[in-house]
């Protein structure tokens, strides 16, 4: 019974210490630094700007329905309308725009990313690197790396723009707030420090959507199926990781 | 000269390979053959360092992989030349980046000097002309002759190929035997093939190692084929009425002679 109970936990250590180790396999220089800037390059169009489309309409719209409901929740006279301008802002800098964003993305990147570095392990692709004698694993996903943790900031801050800027937009067609309060209330309690907060916050997360799905690919084995369910696990554990780390930075950054 | 002593491997406690020992010569197409699940890709993949086996020694040309340092392992890597048994072309490759790949990452070569070396091994193997098509543009066989491209590319002293001519019709496998047969003298190289169809074994076979349940059961050369009455050996390569039949008329033929 007791074995039984412990398995899951072994197993999960056991996963977590392979993570580490792909890591360190990782984080080491690149063979050829021509080869990895082309690769990088190629890694900010596949897992950056690929996705901003879809992050630009999002946020967007995730802005004006925050105001949208924030201005119903407010519906008092006494209340000044520039906070619903101000909460907004909070809403985006601080949370959705770094948070959700990149749960977003985990989901659009972390299943690319598994999937093909999946289907270049049941390929013979990851073998054919490493009878070369290059190091699969850094030639794979350190351009995946620094491509996340480069492009996602500007990805982030981009959506804080549109986000605000969705929120206004909303705000002055259904007239639940005018332009003069909501730009008052994006200036009340400006402070500099949120921002170097989401983009910690960002930074962190750029680096889970990277590696995590890289490692769930590259540990693949078997055939379609299995590349399917890494695609899937990488999803799931970088959501996760995501969320909880959210938690961490807040409590050790704002609390 | 790739020298093989003992090797053993395991995976969750059954054994795989289980102490074989070989030696395969160079300029000669080495051949390892057996039924499916005898051993034979992991004993390939040992050699070429993809799988660290439990035990025994590997040695190329007097080096013992398990005692060089990984800068040694690398280099030793850099003299081989592999075509995978799913050809392992990228994907999102050319052809000509697929076969230059090696050349840029490892060389200092100029973009022209790469290039001629890129069509001359693609002209090697019979593929002048689709430098700049995908590999899912090309047929099972052209692909498979990109792969060996790759493979010669740099040069190696070494040259595997697993399960070379699966999936491919007759009279392509042929032409890959050739080709194979070709390289192997023109670059010296000491090759192992990892096959179990027979027309290649008949074909380009010049050393022959037979594994069965993870253990060496024969050794020879094509021509000790017909005469052997090893069992294990009988029960593979003649398992089919028109080899055995071969056998019997070939056999006679030379009694007759």
């Amino acid at each position: 019974m007791q074995g039984t109970m412990l398995k899951p936990v072994l197993k999960f250590i056991e996963t977590v210490g392979e993570y580490f180790l792909l890591l360190k396999k990782t984080l080491t220089k690149p063979q050829n630094n021509k080869i990895f800037w082309e690769h990088y390059l190629r890694e900010i169009d596949d897992i950056g700007l690929k996705t901003v489309g879809l992050i630009s309409f999002i946020s967007f719209f995730i802005g004006g329905v925050v105001v949208i409901q924030t201005a119903l929740n407010l519906e008092n006279p006494l209340i000044d309308p520039s906070l619903i301008g101000f909460a907004a802002k909070q809403s985006v800098i601080l949370e959705f725009s770094p948070t959700l964003s990149s749960v977003i993305l985990a989901g659009i990147v972390g299943s690319y990313i598994a999937s093909t570095i999946g289907t270049m392990r049941i390929t013979e692709q990851i073998d054919a690197l490493d009878v070369m004698g290059i190091n699969s694993a850094n030639y794979l996903i350190l351009p995946k790396i620094l491509a996340a943790v480069t492009f996602y900031p500007f990805l982030i801050g981009m959506s804080m723009f549109l986000g605000v800027l969705g929120g206004w937009v909303a705000g002055v067609v259904t007239g639940l707030v005018g332009t003069q309060d909501y730009l008052e209330g994006i200036r009340i309690g400006f402070d500099p420090f949120h921002f170097t907060y989401s983009t910690i916050k960002t930074v962190v997360f750029a680096f889970l959507i990277a590696t995590i799905p890289s490692f769930f690919g590259y540990r693949v084995r078997g055939g379609a199926l299995e590349v399917g369910r890494a695609g899937t696990q990488a999803v799931i554990w970088t959501s996760v990781m995501i969320v909880f780390w959210n938690y961490v930075i807040t409590q050790l950054l704002l609390s | 000269m790739i020298e093989v002593k003992n090797i053993k491997k395991s995976f969750a406690g059954v054994g795989v390979l289980k102490g074989i020992s070989a030696v395969f010569e160079k300029g000669k197409v080495n051949m390892i053959i057996g039924q499916s699940g005898s051993g034979k890709t992991v004993f390939l993949k040992s050699i070429m360092g993809l799988i660290e086996p439990d035990d025994g020694e590997i040695s190329f040309d007097g080096r013992i992989w398990h005692l060089l340092s990984d800068k040694e392992k690398a280099g030793i890597r850099r003299e081989m030349g592999v075509v995978f048994q799913g050809n392992a072309l990228f994907d999102s490759m050319t052809i000509e980046q697929n076969v230059s790949f090696p050349l840029r990452m490892f060389t200092r070569k100029s973009p022209k000097e790469i290039k001629e070396r890129v069509d001359e091994v693609l002209e090697q193997v019979g593929l002048p002309g689709v430098q700049n098509k995908l590999p899912s543009e090309l047929s099972g066989g052209q692909q498979k002759r990109v792969a060996i491209a790759r493979a010669i590319v740099m040069y190696p002293k070494y040259l595997f190929a697993d399960e070379p001519n699966s999936g491919l019709d007759p009279k392509t496998a042929i032409r890959i035997d050739d080709l194979l047969m070709t390289l192997t003298k023109q670059y010296d190289t000491t090759t192992l093939v990892n096959t179990h169809d027979m027309n290649s074994i008949m074909e380009i076979g010049e050393k022959i190692i037979l594994l069965k349940n993870g253990h060496k059961a024969w050794e020879g050369s094509r021509d000790e084929i017909f005469h052997s009455d090893n069992k294990d050996l009988n029960d593979f390569v003649f398992s089919s009425d028109l080899y055995r039949q071969m056998k019997e008329l070939f056999l006679k033929y030379q009694a007759e002679k």
